[in-house]
């Protein structure tokens, strides 16, 4: 594939074309761009000794493995010396003095950061309309009406958008309940949400530090497995970081399966779901059966409660984590005329609407008398929903769902709350359990629009899932569709 | 009037542990440095940034477990408080909540010399705040971060104390059992250890009252102070008709008065939850066992031993023990010499001890002197030099001014214990004395006491008194 970070490697090892020219290529299409899909974009100068550093060692013929490769990375990492403002106003003169674990890690295998993709504010939404600096536009069209602009999905929706049209070979995502995952579906890319403390959380913007996990948006699962191989370390800054053996993730994608596997379908996913989405998961069966892949049928006996669940429990840990933006320290401070109208001011004028109603769920949630009723009881559920999930894979490899329950709508278009928050519906039960998830596009709706399927592997199985995701990436053929 | 009423008072004491960084982070844990000099972006709530607990903290709240008789739960949960404030950078405070690492621990207070047992409810880890400071700028108020993170341990006690002397007695074995173990230094004029005041009163075996928080002393004159104002505040209140509302209270150290800083009905509401950055800590016997070697002999331990096996005075014993620097020292001349140890026992808490106070030295600068002390107290011990003598020498040998024996020899001090010597100068004394001796046997003893020091005159001193007695007895009875 052009895009595919092999392929880049290879023209530059071969000298087809330069770092910098790449470079240059690459900002100047986001530069034209109109998907408003980075709060900030890196010009040449910032970065233009790791440009020469990048170009030497390919003339010296030991490339880095992102050697080169230019990257969008989510307004939610940290990066030294370069704004970072999780798309929120309250942040929007905030510069760190400190890299994020994973941003670095990136950095240290010779990847150069384009610029900072737009997000929902503090990665809170699921079509990033919720961002301080506007929407980002989907690059793709509803072909029966081409004029709308639509969604590109949230909270990584710059992170999608930028690689969808081909503003960054790939980039940095976080998901905390489906963001990285809805949005590639979205968008017609690959999105990977490993599993919970694989990737350190250090220095990333925390929204729900129980669920929030970094991962590569891309143009194939190879990139991801890719990407995964930098980023996935264990960080001892961050006590969640699990210190599991890591794999090479990458090497060995394409090889065939050697054994049998067994894939779930839960069938309560399937309920009510329309004809669109009901083939995606129909095509892919069918693509895969001849490959020795057996399909079930699985039930979950927790689905319904798991958005509920989510939204006690994620705006719970947000209330908190959201906390330290109080204009004393840093970031934006609205005058006042006593410290409480400080705080009032610079929080009110600081967070947008949907922040602000996430901080005062959270903080009723956790209140002295509701937090039995509301907060511990989410707890409970989600040791049920982990443990619902256990029980299936005591019998499959994988669980196979549709990544959203619709294609990408028209900005504007979702207004309620809730409406909203059901797209999610099947990227959030993963995200309580901690699993790993990958979405990959596997075909076009009626209005030729990308939808993605999702894998769902045990924990720390990435390898396992990122094989089954290329085998079912070869034999979808999505990019040729 | 306060005659028929009585205080109820539960003591919520903080320990500020001495590890060399803090809690959640690896910046210094030290005091009078700059301000926001030892603050880093995990102190000041950058985002992003994320606690890792230091494994030192556990440590020393297993040690303080084992030695207040604690239950040391190998499951416990670090929680969120959440609050706003300046000097509280993440706007919460990460703090132990339902599942403290000690619970149900206690120890014993020596009450006019009686022991009285003191329950402990549970003892939390817990990270410090900064300081606010406004009273250098009319117009603005300024952050101080370098407290922030800093490791405390909250030690809550049942309401079991029923007088300011109590309450003194309980702190001070308190502070003396967490100097010994070595995990807090102790100083209150640092804020090392401070005490929240629960104090209620009630009619002598009534109901219990409506209690009242005093926040923050940080001297045993203050907490005694408080308590005494506060006790005949509430009896006023509720003698003159009226009723005692549950506040937060501030101890005005300037006018010795206690006044409500916030009432319950503002109180916040913390909505703590389980910090979702910090994994439960989940402890092993192993590494509680491991913990156990380190905790050493603790106070009461070592007051029995020096007063049984060393046979020193109880009293003697208790100010050697007060402080743990102290019994080392003690321990360490009684293993250096064959002098009793009852009597070392006496020179350490007068002479030595006063020389300390005197020169404003630490006891520690003795540590490398105690085999010259030990030294010049054998030779008063066995009568070489008398003890009048000795203290004129034990400052030169405190100042390192030489061995005792040298400045013995080089001040001429030895004493003339030759007993044809001391016959001589007594013989010579007698001369003349008849009139006295004869008083002497007609029964009056007053007069041994003239001669005694009539010999001592004419040795210049240095004659041994005792061997002065002795002779003249001798004589005179002829």
């Amino acid at each position: 594939m052009k895009n595919s970070i092999s392929h880049i490697k290879n023209s530059l090892r071969d000298k087809k074309i330069s770092v910098e020219e790449l470079y240059d290529e690459f900002l100047k299409k986001a530069k034209s761009s109109k998907t408003n899909s980075f709060n900030l974009l890196l010009d040449k100068e910032n970065n233009i000794l790791s440009i020469k550093e990048s170009q030497k060692r390919y003339e010296n013929g030991n490339p880095l493995p992102l050697d080169g490769i230019p990257l969008g990375i989510k307004d939610l990492f940290c990066t030294k010396g370069i704004r970072t403002t999780a798309s929120s106003k309250i942040l929007s003169n905030f510069i760190p003095n400190y890299e994020s674990f994973v941003t670095q890690k990136l950095l240290d295998h010779g990847s150069i950061f384009i610029g900072k993709n737009n997000c929902d504010e503090f990665a809170m939404g699921s079509s990033n309309e919720t961002s301080f600096f506007g929407p980002v536009k989907n690059p793709w069209k509803n072909k029966n009406i081409p004029t709308d602009d639509l969604v590109p999905g949230g909270s990584s929706g710059g992170s999608a958008a930028a690689v969808a049209e081909g503003t960054c070979v790939a980039s940095m995502g976080t998901d905390t309940g489906g963001s990285i995952r809805q949005p590639a579906s979205l968008c017609g890319i690959v999105g990977l949400k490993p599993t919970f403390g694989s990737c350190s959380r250090w220095g990333i913007v925390a929204f729900a530090s129980s669920l929030d996990q970094a991962g590569p948006l891309t143009n194939s699962v190879e990139d991801a497995a890719l990407i995964l191989n930098s980023i996935n370390k264990h960080d001892f800054n961050d006590t969640t970081s699990s210190n599991h053996l890591r794999e090479d993730y990458a090497t060995g994608i394409n090889d065939k399966l050697d054994q049998k596997i067994k894939i779930g379908i839960p069938s309560d996913y399937l309920k009510d779901v329309s004809g669109d989405i009901l083939s995606q998961i129909e095509n892919t069966k069918k693509a895969l059966v001849k490959h020795n892949i057996e399909f079930v049928d699985v039930e979950f006996k927790t689905t319904e409660y798991a958005l509920s669940t989510y939204y006690i429990l994620a705006p719970a840990e947000a209330s908190s984590n959201l906390a330290r933006y109080d204009g004393i320290r840093y970031g934006v401070r609205e005058d006042g005329k006593s410290l409480d109208d400080i705080y009032l001011n610079s929080r009110t004028k600081g967070f947008g609407d949907e922040v602000t109603r996430r901080i005062l769920i959270g903080a009723y949630v956790l209140s002295a008398g509701y937090y039995d009723a509301y907060y511990r009881q989410a707890q409970k559920v989600r040791r049920l929903i982990k443990d619902d999930f256990q029980r299936i894979f005591n019998d499959v490899d994988f669980i196979l769902t549709p990544t959203t329950p619709n294609e990408a709508f028209k900005i504007g278009d979702k207004l309620d709350p809730i409406s909203m928050y059901k797209n999610d519906i099947y990227t959030v039960p993963t995200s309580l359990a901690g699993l790993p998830g990958i979405s990959i596009p596997s075909g076009l709706s009626s209005n030729g629009l990308p939808l993605g399927i999702q894998f769902i592997g045990n924990y720390f199985e990435e390898k396992k899932l990122l094989q089954i995701a290329a085998l079912a990436e070869k034999e979808l053929n999505f990019n040729e569709q | 009037m306060s005659n028929n009423w009585e205080m109820v008072i539960g003591l919520e004491v903080h320990a500020q542990l001495n590890t060399s960084s803090k809690l959640f982070s690896s910046s210094p844990n030290q005091f009078g440095s700059e301000p926001n000099e030892n603050v880093n972006f995990i102190d000041s709530g950058m985002p992003g940034m994320l606690p890792v607990i230091n494994f030192a903290c556990i440590e020393m709240a297993i040690k303080t477990g084992i030695a207040l008789n604690f239950n040391i739960n190998k499951y416990s949960v670090f929680e969120r408080k959440n609050y706003f404030y300046p000097d509280l950078p993440q706007g919460y405070q990460i703090s132990q909540f339902e599942f403290p690492i000690l619970t149900e621990g206690f120890i014993n207070i020596d009450n006019e010399g009686n022991q009285k047992k003191i329950r402990i409810e549970r003892a939390h880890l817990e990270q410090d705040a900064g300081k606010s400071i406004h009273d250098i700028d009319p117009k603005f108020s300024f952050i101080d971060l370098n407290r922030v993170g800093t490791p405390l341990l909250e030690i809550v006690s049942y309401p079991d104390l029923s007088s300011a002397e109590e309450v003194v007695s309980y702190m001070s074995s308190l502070r003396q059992v967490l100097m010994y173990i070595d995990v807090c230094d102790g100083n209150m004029q640092e804020g090392s250890l401070r005490a929240d005041v629960n104090l209620s009163v009630r009619k002598k075996g009534g109901e219990l009252g409506t209690r009242c928080e005093i926040k923050n002393l940080n001297s045993f004159k203050f907490i005694r102070q408080a308590i005494e104002y506060e006790f005949k505040r509430q009896i006023d209140v509720i003698e003159s008709g009226g009723k005692i509302e549950q506040n937060t209270m501030l101890f005005d150290t300037s006018t010795g008065e206690t006044r409500a800083m916030r009432s319950k009905e503002f109180s916040h509401d913390y909505r703590y939850f389980p910090d979702p950055d910090l994994l439960p800590v989940n402890l092993t016997q192993d590494q509680i066992d491991k913990v156990k070697t380190s905790v050493g002999e603790l106070p009461q331990a070592k007051l029995d031993k020096f007063i049984k096996d060393y046979n020193v005075d109880k009293d003697i014993a208790k100010i050697i023990t007060t402080e743990k620097q102290n019994a080392i020292l003690f321990e360490k001349m009684i293993s250096e010499t064959d002098v009793k140890p009852k009597f070392i026992a006496a020179w350490l808490v007068g002479d030595i001890f006063a020389f300390i106070k005197e020169n404003n030295l630490e006891l520690s600068s003795l540590n490398e002197k105690t085999k010259d002390i030990t030294d010049l107290l054998k030779l008063v011990s066995e009568d070489v030099i008398s003890n009048k003598a000795g203290k004129e020498i034990l400052p030169k040998v405190l100042n390192g001014q030489g061995k005792p024996s040298d400045i013995v020899k080089e001040l001429g001090l030895e004493q003339v214990s030759d007993s044809s010597e001391l016959e001589k100068i007594i013989d010579e004394t007698l001369i003349g004395e008849e009139e006295n001796i004869l008083k002497f046997q007609g029964g009056s003893d007053r007069v041994l006491g003239y001669f005694v020091g009539k010999c001592l005159k004419a040795t210049k001193g240095k004659g041994n008194p005792k061997l002065i007695n002795k002779i003249l007895l001798e004589r005179l009875k002829k």
